[in-house]
């Protein structure tokens, strides 16, 4: 199997600058619109949970957005998607209406997971979002079993799933990658590695810090792309999404990127001075990838401004929306809530 | 009827709902091997390696996977060849399989069994468990534990037909035990208990291997001119206490049969159901009878001085009736 050489300065370089030129205005135009999007709506997310009308947990995706974008880009309607509880970004990327994802941050039954789930469980079975997962490393075996169903019902579909680094050292990463390897099953591992579990530096936490090298163990083709590039992580994703699609069997991308915010917003982050975020956010993927796409004339700044600007109106639609939605009844906590077919029984189970 | 075992009713289930081509099994030498208690030997070679998945030793991922293929339209039956090696799987058990539905608010159904086994002969203490109360304990899975040749051929057919997960428990020692199964076609509801005996001095609540002890601890007390009364729950999720409870205001009298452990198991449950709905045809309290809280011990001298017996199920039925 074929193992990309390692390019461990990438990520930390910004990468090399993408050409826009070669590639369709329609679709770079739409790369940019998502990622402002999920930074936008992010930011908004910030803003309401500072204001309790969120509660719980709020894992923001700001400065990954270019890894999910593009990843999620090179997936057909057919495919899959599995994430972790970081998991906006990979939604808004899906196409999944914001209204729904704010709304179910609100804890309204418009929400797309109808205020059952939260922040960190968004899912949209019909677009094939099978959700946001919030045990570390535990959804990756999910993903290979909807990516066994695929083949066994001689489906091309593949299935995309995310994982931080933090993931690569519990048991069920291991189980995942041999199984698929195993079955050649049409999985595509997409390691976004942000540098930190949680609060715990990679190489605090990994004995191999280039990730992309445990797919080495199991024969698996595996690379390493620079994931704050929008454009690298598209071709590098349709380049496995393609290998997975064509039987040849699973893949892992190693995509290194950096989360600018905290792990949840409660986070005071200690384990980072406020120079290493900075020096991150000088190259900003959004930014970045803004300044290109006017600078390959692709889109002018009153278009890049006007894009913005609609986005800020929809996010703050999605506000309106969610306020003004119902709560959920209480029949989501009866039995009725809890099976797709309750079984009544006699006496009763408290609480129906 | 015919009389057959416990292991030909399963495989007749396992037949049967293998003619749906979205059913299929994976687990841990169920097809080279040729099945550690013979349920699925000679499946690969009628159904192929497609759909008699030999899995890597990974409980995890036998029952992830499961949980998987199970939201996109397949029928998964994952076998853990010993409940003991289920508790490498309860993450995904508890935190997926359990979940999925009411946590993405009703979108997405896990039509899943989980077929595992209790057991002990001399395996000594890591081989010898019960989790019984702990697959019952969460909402969301549905948990089944027959006793009969007939109830574990018609509720695994209703297992696997079933939207939701469903734990299906088995016991090593009881493979080899007959009963009769029709040759039509039938099914057995999940969530409905049923009286084995029917008495009218003393009520013994019970399931699984369980059942049969306390049916011979009935016969020799039947001698005696004590009438007893046993109810197979039969599932444990959702627990159907009513013919408990019933059997319970005509005797007064109760002893919960389980083989577990008694502190946090499955007796305190059906106890404290008793209890509530019945405290005031109470004449006695309820006596439990379950594994001694001890680690499984190896010596054969030890270990029948740890689990049930008949002659401890006796010495209870008696202690309430006093």
């Amino acid at each position: 199997m074929a193992q990309k050489t390692a390019q461990p300065d990438v990520a930390r370089n910004g990468g090399g600058k993408p050409s826009a030129a070669e590639h369709d205005h329609e679709l770079l135009t739409e790369l940019f619109r998502q990622m402002v999007l999920i930074r936008r709506f992010e930011e908004k997310c910030q803003e309401m949970y500072t204001k309790a009308k969120i509660g719980g947990f709020l894992h923001l995706y700001i400065g990954e957005e270019a890894t999910g974008v593009g990843a999620v880009s090179a997936l057909r309607p057919e495919d899959h998607i599995f994430t972790h509880y970081r998991d906006h970004g990979h939604a808004i990327a899906r196409g999944l209406d914001i209204n729904p994802l704010m709304a179910e941050l609100f804890g309204k039954v418009t929400g797309t997971s109808k205020g059952l789930g939260g922040s960190m469980h968004f899912a949209e079975a019909e677009k094939h979002f099978w959700g946001g997962y919030a045990i570390v490393g535990s959804h990756l075996l999910l993903a290979v079993g909807v990516a066994l169903g695929m083949k066994m019902q001689n489906k091309a579909s593949v299935v995309m799933v995310f994982f931080g680094d933090g993931a690569t050292n519990g048991g069920e990463f291991y189980e995942a990658l041999n199984f698929a390897q195993l079955w050649k099953l049409p999985v595509v591992f997409v390691c976004e590695n942000n540098l930190y579990a949680m609060g715990t530096p990679l190489e605090v936490h990994s004995s191999v810090t280039e990730i992309y090298r445990k797919a080495c163990a199991f024969d698996m083709t595996a690379e390493r792309v620079d994931g704050n590039d929008v454009l690298v992580m598209r071709e590098a994703a349709l380049r496995a999404v393609e290998h997975a699609r064509s039987g040849q069997g699973p893949v892992l991308l190693e995509a290194m990127t950096y989360r600018f915010r905290g792990h949840s917003a409660q986070d005071t982050q200690k384990y980072r001075t406020k120079e290493d975020v900075e020096k991150y956010r000088s190259t900003d993927p959004i930014e970045v990838f803004r300044r290109t796409l006017i600078d390959d004339g692709v889109l002018t700044e009153e278009q890049a401004r006007a894009i913005e600007s609609r986005i800020d109106d929809q996010v703050e639609e999605s506000v309106r929306f969610s306020e003004e939605s119902p709560e959920p009844g209480v029949e989501w906590i009866k039995q009725s809530g809890v099976y797709a077919e309750a079984i009544a029984v006699d006496p009763p189970i408290h609480g129906e | 009827m015919p009389v057959i075992t416990v292991r030909e009713a399963l495989r007749q289930a396992l037949h049967e709902v293998m003619e749906d081509q979205s059913v299929f099994i994976i687990g841990e030498d169920i097809g080279h091997y040729g099945s550690t208690y013979g349920v699925t030997a000679g499946f690969l070679e009628q159904y192929g390696p497609d759909r008699i998945r030999d899995a890597p030793i990974a409980e995890a991922g036998i029952v992830g996977l499961a949980i998987g293929a199970a939201m996109v339209g397949m029928r998964p039956i994952a076998e853990i060849m010993s409940v003991n090696f289920s508790l490498l799987a309860f993450d995904q058990l508890f935190n997926h399989a359990a979940k999925i539905y009411s946590m993405f608010g009703g979108q997405m159904q896990v039509p899943m069994v989980l077929r595992t086994t209790n057991g002990w002969t001399q395996l000594s203490a890591t081989h010898s468990q019960s989790f019984d109360s702990m697959f019952a304990y969460m909402p969301g899975l549905k948990v089944v534990a027959p006793a009969t040749p007939y109830d574990m051929k018609g509720l695994l057919k209703a297992s696997v037909a079933d939207p939701d997960p469903v734990v299906f428990i088995e016991h090593t020692l009881m493979y080899t035990v007959k009963g009769e199964v029709p040759e039509e076609e039938y099914s057995v509801p999940i969530g409905r208990s049923n009286i084995v005996r029917e008495g009218r001095h003393v009520t013994v609540v019970t399931y699984s291997r369980m059942v049969h002890l306390s049916l011979q601890a009935a016969e020799i007390l039947a001698k005696e001119g004590i009438e007893v009364e046993i109810v197979d729950l039969r599932t444990l999720r959702p627990l159907d206490m009513s013919l408990s409870i019933e059997s319970f205001k005509k005797t007064n009298r109760g002893v919960v049969v389980t083989e577990d452990w008694q502190s946090f198991g499955t007796s305190a449950e059906i106890a404290a159901r008793l209890y509530e709905y019945g405290f005031d045809h109470l004449d006695a309290p309820i006596a439990r009878v379950n594994f001694k809280e001890v680690p499984m011990p190896y010596s054969k001298n030890l270990e029948l001085q740890t689990v049930v017996t008949v002659d401890r199920i006796v010495h209870a039925i008696r202690s309430v009736l006093k």
